[in-house]
């Protein structure tokens, strides 16, 4: 029963100096649901574009059904009957789902009698995999779960027996997730094979049958998933053992360093994004902030860093209020004070990615001693303080003067997190701090965290990992809808427990 | 009755005034909604006018130059797209060059010729587009506001002047109606969608530059070769910028698009008759500031209602496949 509907051989990609795919072989059983794990960067959502046509391979054959096919673009993919959900969402925001699923296989020049055999048709695929779209809703107004749906909605309309996903489940809530592996488990009993890409250990353990890692471009092993455990796979993963779970002491939290009173924040388009939210962080806690992105946790954390206005409300740093609808500190004198800032878009807030690194390692404190005197920049100093901190943060390569954009992304983090650490601030804001940052440099950012807890700094972390959440944070809050809508202390709260919160059900 | 013939004979200039801004604006729809800026819309008017009026002169056929026109305007689209679309260069550096280019490869190229810096020969009736007059035109002159508006108003008009309101609802049904549509308004707004739906994202670039081509050559026919009997230095006069304007205004859609280039059209036709008019009270208005009108409401509307305007969203940025 068990036949290979696509096997890779050989494969080879490079782009430039970088070897993103290195002879892969790679074999994928019929009705299967097979997992591709790795860290960002490994190589895999590269193969997967070579299988969909959107890349070409250097060498390498690619076979489908047995059949060897040569994919020129993603039409030549298309036909062969592989579709792809990615990670960045293939549609066009101001088209219906209608428009979007047709575009390209409108079937004649002017709409009529085709679309209306189109719509019927994906009534009936929606009523089969229970995909519930409206196909006259223009997807600017479709929350994420449901433009995945359409992405996938996409691929089976135009013949998809081979469904790949690439990191499906970064941007959804737990019963976001449920439900999408709900809908990949169905698609799996009408025959069709399912190729899921992730860096989630879980995501695998849970759905697949097969799993293939990849590391540093190479395929570095295949296991059927029920033969293997998480620890295994994390280690063939980065090629030493993690530690998976945290060693965090008990601190006892000391008095309030930071709070915040009924605050309310305005977006850009003068839309309340945060809405009477109040706050405690103390000295020698973490305090977790959960929730979908969108909710107001961005909004939230440029007002207490200074970078937005405040409405209405207080914030107190040590006691003393710092910022009210009146008058606020910018982020310069808030920093003065002893309050750091990790902002959660780090390409876009945190770094100015065509400077070299040691640049931007000094941001923020470029004007103070030794860093310059009298405005002229200290050349050596500021050199051998980049040297000394990226080698105590491990930033990889340690070159000051690499330019910051040719740094992977979990070392662009740590140059960051380095340059407001270093400063040993009381308070320290941090969001997203491991979006897009591989899994051996996750476990070194959480441990930096941790440490600055312990030496009684109070943190606020916003992510929209729940993981990272439950296993870093003392206290977790819930936001949803711009209001905090549940407080939890992290003993014995559950995953599931937040994803109700942060769906806004409860 | 002096006062409706005054109506008739405006909203006649401002129908002909308007023509060539209405193929120019139509012609930067299918350039900008496909993800490519252009800029240079005036250079290639006023290319077209100055191949328009030589190819016209040369061979005694105003089609035949046309067809020249056309030929050398999708051309230039062609050396945008080859810079901006496919080496992925700045699609603003691109168009200011072929502007700046033609301004003097026009003037050159007329002295070189003609032996007159920037002016070609005077054509005659054969080599040049002669006003249409629609049937029945003159029997129905009397008959009143039927009469004015077909004969004043509509009838009398260069062949231009008909295409370019023809062309608006075809540009519309094109863009909205077709699978061609479609795929131009998408790779305007995701070329990656386009692209992973199979659909080569070069080509629809390339298409809609072609297309824009055919369109604004009719723009600079109309100025040499319909209402003008000759070219002349800088003939376009910033109409390709003032088109590109009113598409903007009239958010990269071809019913709002056409409703700006009336309006620039009717200041223009305003700002003539009004020259040398007294008016009570004030006087003789200077034409310095008569002149002034359309560009002044320029400024006014874009300042005061571009803000609202959402551009397609890939515009001006080539498409980078690979990484």
């Amino acid at each position: 029963m068990v036949s290979p509907i696509l096997e890779l051989t050989n494969i080879n990609k490079s782009f430039g100096h970088v070897h993103a795919n290195k002879n892969i072989n790679l074999t994928i059983n019929k009705g299967t649901i097979h997992g591709i794990i790795g860290e960002n960067g490994a190589g895999k959502s590269t193969l997967m574009s070579i299988v969909f046509g959107l890349y070409q391979a250097n060498s390498g054959t690619i076979k489908v059904n047995g059949k060897e096919i040569n994919l020129r673009s993603p039409k030549d993919s298309i036909i062969n009957g592989i579709g792809m959900v990615h990670q960045h969402f293939m549609l066009v925001e101001n088209f219906t789902v209608l428009e979007n699923i047709i575009l390209g296989f409108e079937g004649e020049l002017v709409f009529g009698k085709n679309l209306e055999k189109a719509k019927k048709d994906l009534k009936d695929l929606c009523d089969t995999y229970k995909l519930n779209i409206d196909l006259n809703s223009t997807i600017s107004d479709l929350s994420v779960g449901f433009r995945q749906r359409v992405e996938i909605l996409k691929s089976l309309y135009r013949g998809a027996e081979i469904l790949i996903l690439d990191e499906p489940t970064g941007v959804l809530t737990p019963q976001e997730v449920d439900e999408l592996f709900k809908i990949l488990r169905s698609l799996k009993e009408e025959g069709k094979t399912i190729v899921l890409i992730t860096h989630k250990l879980i995501e695998i353990m849970d759905l697949t049958s097969e799993v293939s890692v990849m590391r540093q471009g190479e395929m570095v092993g295949h296991t059927k998933t029920e033969n293997t455990n998480k620890e295994q796979l994390a280690e063939m993963m980065v090629g030493r053992s993690v530690l998976l779970r945290l060693d965090k002491s008990e601190v006892k939290a000391g008095e309030v360093l930071f709070s915040v009173k009924n605050l309310t924040v305005k977006d850009d388009l003068d839309v309340t994004r945060v809405k009477n939210v109040d706050l405690e962080i103390r000295s020698g806690e973490i305090l977790g902030l959960a929730g979908v992105t969108g909710n107001g946790q961005t909004e939230l954390l440029e007002a207490l860093s200074g970078i937005r206005k405040v409405e209405s409300g207080e914030i107190y740093l040590e006691g003393k209020k710092v910022s009210d609808s009146q008058k606020f500190l910018d982020p310069r004198e808030l920093k003065d004070k002893g309050l750091a800032h990790v902002p959660e878009d780090r390409q876009r807030m945190g770094l100015v990615t065509d400077f070299k690194a040691y640049e931007n390692l000094i941001f923020g404190y470029h004007d103070q001693q030794p860093f310059s005197k009298s405005s002229v920049l200290n050349h050596r100093d500021i050199i051998s303080h980049s040297k000394k901190i990226m080698e105590e943060y491990d930033v990889r390569p340690q070159s000051p003067n690499l330019i910051t954009s040719n740094f992977s992304g979990g070392n662009q983090q740590k140059i960051i997190l380095s340059r407001e650490l270093n400063e040993n601030p009381k308070v320290l804001l941090v969001g997203q701090p491991t979006r897009g940052v591989d899994i051996g440099a996750i476990e070194f950012i959480h441990q930096r965290l941790i440490d600055m807890r312990d030496r009684g700094a109070a943190i606020l972390l916003v992510s929209v990992e729940l993981d990272e959440v439950l296993s870093l944070s003392d206290r977790i809050v819930v936001m949803f809808d711009g209001m905090i809508v549940g407080e939890k202390e992290n003993k014995n709260v559950t995953d599931r427990e937040l994803g109700l919160l942060m769906a806004g059900v409860v | 009755m002096e006062f409706l013939y005054d109506i008739a004979s405006l909203i006649n200039s401002t129908l002909r005034i308007s023509t060539p801004l209405v193929f120019a604006a139509m012609a930067g729809i299918f350039a900008e909604r496909s993800g490519v800026i252009d800029f240079s819309l005036e250079g290639k008017m006023l290319m077209a006018a100055f191949v328009a009026a030589v190819g016209s002169y040369f061979l005694g056929n105003p089609w035949l130059g046309l067809l020249l026109a056309i030929i050398a305007c999708v051309s230039l689209s062609m050396l945008h797209g080859f810079a901006s679309v496919t080496y992925k260069g700045d699609q603003v550096v691109s168009c200011v060059a072929i502007n700046i280019l033609i301004i003097g490869l026009t003037t050159a190229l007329a002295a070189a010729w003609f032996g007159q810096a920037g002016l070609t020969p005077t054509l005659n009736e054969d080599q040049r587009f002669l006003e249409v007059n629609l049937p029945f035109a003159e029997s129905l002159r009397d008959v009143p506001i039927i009469g004015t508006i077909y004969s004043d108003i509509l009838s009398g008009h260069y062949i231009f002047v008909y295409l370019a309101y023809l062309s608006v609802p075809l540009v519309f049904w094109i863009v909205f109606k077709t699978s061609f549509g479609l795929r131009l308004r998408a790779v305007g707004e995701n070329p990656s969608a386009v692209d992973t739906a199979g659909i080569n994202v070069f080509v629809m670039r390339y298409k809609a530059l072609a297309i824009n081509g055919v369109l604004i050559a009719f723009a600079g026919a109309h100025l040499s070769t319909a209402v003008n009997a000759n070219f002349f230095r800088e003939m376009s006069a910033g109409r390709g910028y003032l088109a590109l304007a009113a598409m903007i205004f009239g958010k990269w859609h071809p019913k709002t698009a056409l409703v700006a280039c009336l309006l620039f059209g009717f200041t223009d036709a305003l700002q003539i008759r009004l020259q040398g008019v007294e008016l009570p009270a004030i006087g003789e208005i200077p034409v310095q500031l008569i002149q002034a009108i359309p560009y002044v409401l320029t400024v006014v509307l874009l300042a005061g209602f571009v803000g609202k305007a959402i551009a397609p969203n890939a515009i001006g940025q080539p498409y980078i496949k690979e990484r």
